[in-house]
This record gives C-alpha cells, sequence and structure tokens, in this order.
C-alpha cells in the first residue's frame, strides 16, 4: 500500500473515530444559515430569493473553518517529513489531503444542504441544481483551501490568516454556485455556471497540489 | 543583431543572434542578482526618476485638470480619471510583477528578487487603495452614492484583499525565507486567480443590472482627454519604478550592512 | 483653458467636493509612500554607522 492511500485511509478512520472533526463544522453550518431568518427577516418569499446565496456563504465559511486542521497534525508529529524523506510525490500526496478534507467536509455539507434549503424556503426547483453546485463546487474550496492550511500550517494561530489568504480566492467559486441556484429558482437555465465550476474544479485539480506540495516544503525549514 | 532577427537573414546568423542574446541575458541576470551593482547603478538613476515624475505629474495635471474639455455626461467629475485609471493600471501590473518576482526566487533562489517581491506588496497595495479610493469618490456625483458594485471596482476591492493576504502571510512567517517563499506561492496563486475573478465579477455584474453610466469605459475618448491619460499612466509607472528601486536599495543596505562595501557606504 | 478664473477651476462646476478630495488623498498615500523609504533610508544608515563605530572601538579590546 503506498504512503497516500495509506494516509488517506489514516485521516479517514481518525475522522470515523473522532466524529466532532466534522460534525462541529456541519452544525456551524446549519447555524449559520438560521442566523439569516432571525437577523434579516423570516418572510418565505424574501427567504427563497437568498436562500441559494446563504446557504452558499455558510458552505464556504464551514469548509473554512475545518480547514485549519488540515495539515497541523501532520506538521506536529512529523508525518510531514516523513513523507518527504520517503521520496512520495507530493503532489499526490497533496491531492489525497484535499480529497480527504472534501469527503468529511464537502460531501457532509451537500448532502446536508437539501433541509436547509427547507428551512430557508429554497424553490422546489432549485434543489438539484444547489445539490449539483455543492457537488462541484465544494471540491474546488477544499483543494484551494489546502493550498492556504499547506501554507499557513507552520504559523501560530494560522486559522485567521488562513481565511484572509482564502476568501477572495472563493469569490469565483461562490459567483458562479449561488448564480446557478438562484437562476434555477426563478426557473431560468443553470447548466452553464455548473458548466464553468466544473471548469474550475479542472483547473484546480491540476494546479492547486503544485502550489500545495511547494508550500508544504516551506515547514520543513523552519 | 536586431536585423538578424527581424529580417530572418539565414540560419546560421539567426543563430549567431539567439546565442549573443542568450550571452546577453545570462550576464543581465548575473548582475541583476548582485545586490551591489544593483545599489550602485540605481544611485546615478533616481534624481532622473525622481524629475520625470515630477514633470509628468505637473504636465499630465496641467493639461487634464486645465485644458481637457468637460465630459458631455459628466462634467468635471470625469477629471478624477486622471488618478484613478494609471493606479488602477498600475496595481494590477504590480501584482503580476510581485508574483513574476516571486517566481524568479522560487526557482533560481535569487535574494534580490526576493526583496523586489517584498516591497512592492505595500506600494501595489496603496495604488489598490487609491483607485478604490477615487473610484468611490467619482461614484458620487456619477451614480448618486459612495459606493456602488461595479465590476471594475469590485474586482480593484478583491485585489486589495489579495495584497492583504500576501502581507499578512509574509508577517506572520518566523524565517525570512519561508516568509518570502509563502508570499511567492501565494501570489503565484493569486496571479493565476485574478483573470478568473475578474471574468466572474464582470459576468456577475451583467446580471444585476449594471450601472448603466460605466465610470471610464469611453466608445473614443477626445485627444485632449486622452493624452493627459496616457501620460499620466507612463508617468505612474516611473514613478512606481522610483519607489521601488528606494526600497529595494534599503533591503540591500539592511541584508548587506555586513560587506566591505557598505561600510564603505556607512563611514562615508 | 477650461476655466475662466481661479475661483471657477476650484469649483469645478459643483464637482469639486469630489475632485479635490480623490487628488488630496491620493497626495496624502503618495506622500506616504515617499516619505517611508526616505525616513528609513535615513534610519537604517544613523544605526549601521553607530554600530559600525561601535564595533571598531570594541575590536582592539576583545
Amino acid at each position: 500500500m503506498s504512503l497516500v492511500t495509506a494516509t488517506i485511509r489514516r485521516d479517514l478512520l481518525l475522522a470515523a473515530r473522532n466524529p466532532g472533526e466534522w460534525l462541529n463544522p456541519l452544525m456551524f453550518f446549519l447555524m449559520v444559515a438560521a442566523l439569516f431568518p432571525l437577523a434579516v427577516d423570516p418572510d418565505p418569499t424574501f427567504l427563497s430569493k437568498i436562500a441559494g446565496g446563504v446557504i452558499w456563504v455558510a458552505a464556504l465559511l464551514a469548509t473554512l473553518l475545518s480547514l485549519d486542521a488540515l495539515y497541523k497534525a501532520d506538521v506536529d508529529d512529523g508525518s510531514l517529513e516523513q513523507w518527504l524523506a520517503s521520496g512520495e510525490s507530493l503532489y499526490a500526496m497533496s491531492l489525497g489531503k484535499a480529497l480527504v478534507h472534501w469527503c468529511i467536509s464537502g460531501l457532509p455539507l451537500t448532502l446536508m444542504a437539501p433541509v436547509l434549503g427547507l428551512m430557508l424556503a429554497l424553490p422546489e426547483d432549485a434543489y438539484w441544481a444547489l445539490i449539483l453546485s455543492l457537488a462541484v463546487g465544494t471540491p474546488v474550496l477544499s483543494l484551494l483551501g489546502a493550498v492556504g492550511a499547506a501554507l499557513t500550517a507552520g504559523v501560530r494561530s494560522g486559522g485567521l490568516l488562513l481565511s484572509l489568504l482564502i476568501l477572495p480566492l472563493y469569490i469565483p467559486v461562490l459567483i458562479f454556485a449561488a448564480s446557478a441556484v438562484y437562476h434555477a429558482g426563478i426557473g431560468m437555465a443553470w447548466n452553464g455556471q455548473i458548466g464553468f465550476l466544473g471548469a474550475m474544479l479542472a483547473l484546480a485539480l491540476c494546479l492547486t497540489p503544485f502550489a500545495s506540495a511547494a508550500a508544504l516544503k516551506l515547514n520543513l525549514s523552519r | 543583431m536586431s536585423d538578424a532577427l527581424c529580417f530572418g537573414g539565414g540560419v546560421k546568423t539567426q543563430l549567431i543572434a539567439v546565442v549573443v542574446m542568450w550571452q546577453w541575458l545570462k550576464q543581465l541576470y548575473h548582475r541583476l542578482g548582485s545586490p551591489k551593482w544593483f545599489y550602485e547603478i540605481t544611485t546615478g538613476w533616481i534624481p532622473w526618476l525622481a524629475v520625470l515624475s515630477v514633470v509628468g505629474t505637473v504636465v499630465g495635471l496641467v493639461m487634464g485638470l486645465l485644458y481637457a474639455p468637460a465630459d458631455y455626461l459628466q462634467g468635471n467629475s470625469f477629471r478624477i480619471i486622471y488618478i484613478h485609471v494609471p493606479a488602477a493600471l498600475l496595481a494590477q501590473s504590480a501584482f503580476m510583477m510581485m508574483a513574476v518576482a516571486g517566481a524568479v526566487y522560487l526557482i533560481w533562489r535569487m535574494k534580490m528578487a526576493a526583496w523586489v517581491a517584498k516591497v512592492i506588496a505595500p506600494v501595489g497595495a496603496s495604488f489598490c487603495l487609491i483607485a478604490l479610493l477615487t473610484g468611490a469618490i467619482w461614484g458620487k456625483p456619477t451614480w448618486g452614492t459612495w459606493w456602488v458594485w461595479d465590476a471594475r471596482l469590485t474586482s480593484m476591492l478583491l485585489l486589495l484583499f489579495l495584497y492583504f493576504g500576501v502581507m499578512a502571510l509574509q508577517q506572520a512567517m518566523e524565517s525570512e525565507d519561508s516568509a518570502y517563499r509563502a508570499g511567492a506561492i501565494l501570489s503565484l496563486v493569486g496571479l493565476v486567480n485574478i483573470p478568473i475573478i475578474k471574468y466572474s465579477v464582470e459576468w456577475w455584474n451583467t446580471l444585476h443590472q449594471p450601472a448603466t453610466l460605466k465610470l471610464t469605459e469611453k466608445p473614443s475618448m477626445h485627444p485632449d482627454m486622452l493624452i493627459p491619460l496616457l501620460i499620466m499612466i507612463v508617468t505612474t509607472y516611473v514613478f512606481f519604478a522610483l519607489l521601488i528601486i528606494l526600497r529595494t536599495r534599503n533591503e540591500i543596505l539592511w541584508h548587506e550592512r555586513k560587506r566591505s562595501w557598505v561600510k564603505q557606504i556607512l563611514e562615508s | 483653458m477650461e476655466f475662466n478664473s481661479v475661483a471657477e477651476f476650484l469649483a469645478m462646476g459643483h464637482h469639486g467636493l469630489y475632485i479635490w478630495l480623490s487628488y488630496g488623498l491620493t497626495a496624502v498615500i503618495i506622500a506616504f509612500n515617499v516619505a517611508q523609504p526616505l525616513l528609513r533610508r535615513r534610519r537604517l544608515l544613523k544605526e549601521q554607522a553607530q554600530r559600525l563605530r561601535r564595533e571598531k572601538k570594541h575590536a582592539p579590546q576583545a
């Protein structure tokens, strides 16, 4: 078994044994979305208009929250040095780590989003757009976020810094995904936006592991 | 040499030209890598760049503020263009220069490149801030509010966030080398993202009833308006070069303070 | 010349506030950008020259 698959297995096992790791961001997702009707307006016609955007903003924040821990443990316990010494491709390793992150953050968010849709009076036509946009969009969030996590892994209290670095890079995903959900809700075509999200995913899959790998090497020279 | 390149006089001359150019580039690279060479050669440039910046600004602003005709739609408020557009252009190219310098450091470990990338960040961010502030002020007489989610202003705002991210990351790193490398990686990721951000913001803007009056998009500008703008753009780049040189020289003095050539400067 | 008097120039056809505000803010930011490297250079030269003198003084005793 290669080091990459072993690491993926270990991380998934750790997440299974320590449910807080992936449950806390999910609860955060739920709570943030619940703030909007309370703070702005619980009127269903109003909510149905902003539902897609609110769910996406909440998903984005929940992803950021869980990113901080992505490489922290590996830097602290020396696993990172082991990877580098093993000669295993860092590209594959960072791709694997981003994949694991998506499995414990993006995937549950995608599955839970319809519940939030109900709470926020999401129009019926928009459910598939919501699920599809999250399914295609959240991997991009994980991949881009993994770069930030690798850059800030060695920094004390890097969580806030991570958000500062990564949020501007998330804007295109947010724009296209929220617009897909909104357009589906008002009965317009939304396949174009999903297409753009798919293109971004392809680009992120190819390019971000390079940046992550370069950033991971930073944590060794300390 | 240039003739051979332009008109392709035979394979042999072309080959020689390529070799000569390669040698020249290599020499330039080694010279640029030497802080001492950079410091010494720029000593003579500073007064010229300063004079050019001042003269360009005075000429450009006198032409722009006094002689350019008022815009038929926006009246005199369009005169903000002479600082808004140059600052916005510069803020974008500065980010690109920062990323390229960072890449040079990542690949070849050239210290000079790291210092240049480091000093570009605050200067680029301040030009970005100028573009944002003047854009917002310009929005007041044009649209009636200080802030409109106009595509250009929004992407400027996001560019400012990217600058902040690079600066915050560089400051958070403990060792100097990892600060330079982290900043370089982030600015390269940002550089790839900038066109995507710009495109998506423009697309988003067309969806949400765009402001009918674009600040700077003109089908054709009257030459009396355009020439001062071009003068201001060129001047801004010259001024930027001056600022970067001044700051890079400070970095050189600090990092090379124990070298004998810096000691000579200090003693004089 | 587009303006007949200084007052007219300053008023900029009711847009004076916006124009002079943006030019003023820009001037402040530019001034800050120019002053910062110059001040830093001055301080750097002073500090390093001091350090050099100090090291020279202590060198023979060491």
